[in-house]
């Protein structure tokens, strides 16, 4: 059961190749309505039925905020993943009918701010599409900074220097070029806001650096959907409902549970909202912790697991749930 | 220390050095002595890059006792009206990385918050510690006009004179508890007054 959120029915209108790795799907409602309004930085979970397996996965919606005839997404294909985006890559086409959740927004702009300092790695330039665009709009005050492995793989990064020219500024890992981080976060002006959405390192590297030069943790805003990893198979007993399940290689913990009948609460399905925080009622075993909701003392604790992206390995887990 | 009551009344901490490349310290009357406690604590070379206004009491105490922090900047006023012009100067030309500590009186506390909320720093990121006097600073809600160091409940309105309920409600936005007038059906009952915010 998703929190708070309606389910809805669409069906694909576009799948556009960026480059090597992302491709973009356009999604409308098949009642030929317009989708509910959302605002940068929202996510949708696209429900993906694959066979006899749903894989549920959070995507950032790229689009402009103030165009709800379409939801689009952009996918990179994840070659040793748990499938997900390879699905959508291989069988996702035109007028493919599909189920997505009603948009969530869990790294929202500030709109208090000053100014918007965004800082973006890879396929996490994503959410920034959307809040560049609703900024734009508004006339607000925004400088993005985009690293991307090669010019060939910066997803965007022409449109984004065609809309926003100056404001924007690429960095390429292959050419060698580097953020000034320091010097970049030291020279804001008082009133900025941080975003950074991009893999872990570069979020956690953000985070400390901005926290260790004085910008109060208010003014940090970060998204990181961990995607679940795939591990060995474990056993999980959930004490309120009496059941015992098998969690597969390729499945999540949330995911077993949901084919076991049990409809636990959850919202992005990536370990970073906490919806589907659980309760660990005893172990026996190591805990595999991959959320951005626990702190490290709860970690360590092993009194709460995110089955979104946690697993577990050992010989004994029980949940209450 | 102030009382808790209803969510919009203000609570205030105690100052402790925050990590950040400038800190700005604002304080008057005793509130010098929270600056001083928490050098106390800080690492060295802390006040190398800070910058402490201070609006002296009555009594004219404790600017030595800042001095002697040695901070990069000591300034001293009068009064807030007179630092203000400076402080919206300072934080105007600010960049990320200012920490800003507020010590003393509730009213100095207040406008040095509602002129950095307008500089863009979020409240929750000011550090603040309460010393010396309770004196509200009210603004009627019925005249808009502002009271300063209001000690009695209820107070009468330096604008338009009508007897106020000085409430726990509080604005930051024009940093005020607001008063509400106590005889609003009856104008000749006249309850007692008690000074109250010593």
């Amino acid at each position: 059961m998703s929190t708070g959120t309606t389910k809805l029915d669409v069906v694909v209108s576009d799948v556009v190749p960026v480059n090597d790795l992302v491709t973009r799907f356009h999604f409308r409602r098949r009642d030929g309505q317009l989708l509910p309004t959302f605002s940068g930085g929202a996510h949708v979970v696209v429900e993906m039925r694959d066979g006899e397996r749903t894989r549920l996965n959070p995507y950032s919606l790229m689009g402009s905020p103030l165009d709800t005839r379409e939801y689009t997404i952009s996918v990179r294909r994840d070659d040793v993943g748990r499938g997900g985006s390879l699905f959508m890559h291989r069988n996702v086409r035109p007028g493919h009918e599909m189920v997505v959740s009603y948009p969530v927004n869990l790294f929202s702009l500030d709109l208090r701010a000053k100014k918007h300092l965004m800082l973006a790695g890879g396929i996490g330039i994503t959410p920034f599409m959307a809040q560049t665009a609703q900024l734009a709009a508004e006339g607000g005050n925004f400088e993005l900074h985009y690293t991307c492995r090669t010019a060939s793989l910066g997803t965007y990064a022409d449109l984004l220097r065609e809309r926003y020219d100056r404001r924007v500024r690429l960095y390429h890992d292959d050419l060698d070029e580097r953020i000034e981080l320091d010097r970049l976060l030291s020279s804001q002006p008082l009133g900025t806001h941080l975003y950074v959405c991009g893999p872990g390192g570069m979020i956690n590297w953000v985070r400390e650096r901005a926290a260790t030069l004085g910008w109060p943790s208010e003014t940090v805003h970060f998204e990181h959907f961990a995607a679940p990893q795939p591990g060995l198979p474990f056993d999980v007993t959930l004490a309120v409902t009496g059941k015992t399940i098998r969690v597969d290689e390729q499945q999540s913990l949330l995911e077993a549970i949901e084919a076991a009948g049990v409809d636990p609460p959850y919202l992005c399905r990536g370990g970073v909202c906490g919806q589907c925080e659980t309760n660990v009622i005893s172990y026996d075993g190591k805990f595999i912790h991959n959320d951005h909701w626990l702190g490290e003392e709860d970690h360590r604790s092993g009194c709460k697991i995110m089955p979104c992206v946690s697993r577990f390995e050992g010989r004994s887990l029980v949940l209450e749930r | 220390m102030a009382a808790k009551s209803i969510i919009s009344r203000p609570v205030y901490g105690t100052l402790s050095p925050q990590p950040g490349k400038h800190h700005l310290f604002v304080a008057d009357a005793e509130g010098a002595l929270a600056v001083a406690e928490m050098a106390e604590r800080t690492p060295p070379g802390f006040f190398d890059g800070a910058e402490i206004v201070f609006i002296p009491g009555p009594d004219g105490k404790h600017a030595a006792a800042l001095e002697a922090l040695k901070p990069a900047q000591f300034h001293q006023a009068p009064s807030f009206a007179s630092l203000q012009p400076r402080l919206r100067q300072t934080l105007a030309n600010a960049h990320m990385g200012l920490r800003l500590y507020l010590s003393g009186t509730e009213g100095l506390i207040g406008q040095a918050m509602q002129a950095a909320l307008e500089a863009g720093i979020d409240h929750t990121s000011i550090q603040t510690e309460h010393r010396g006097s309770l004196a509200r600073r009210m603004q009627c809600v019925h005249c808009k006009g502002i009271t300063e160091n209001v000690t009695t409940q209820p107070a009468t309105c330096a604008h338009c004179g009508l007897l106020l309920l000085v409430r726990d409600h509080y604005s930051r936005r024009i940093a005020a508890f607001q008063g509400v007038c106590i005889n609003a059906e009856d104008r000749s009952e006249i309850p007692p007054t008690e000074e109250i915010f010593r």
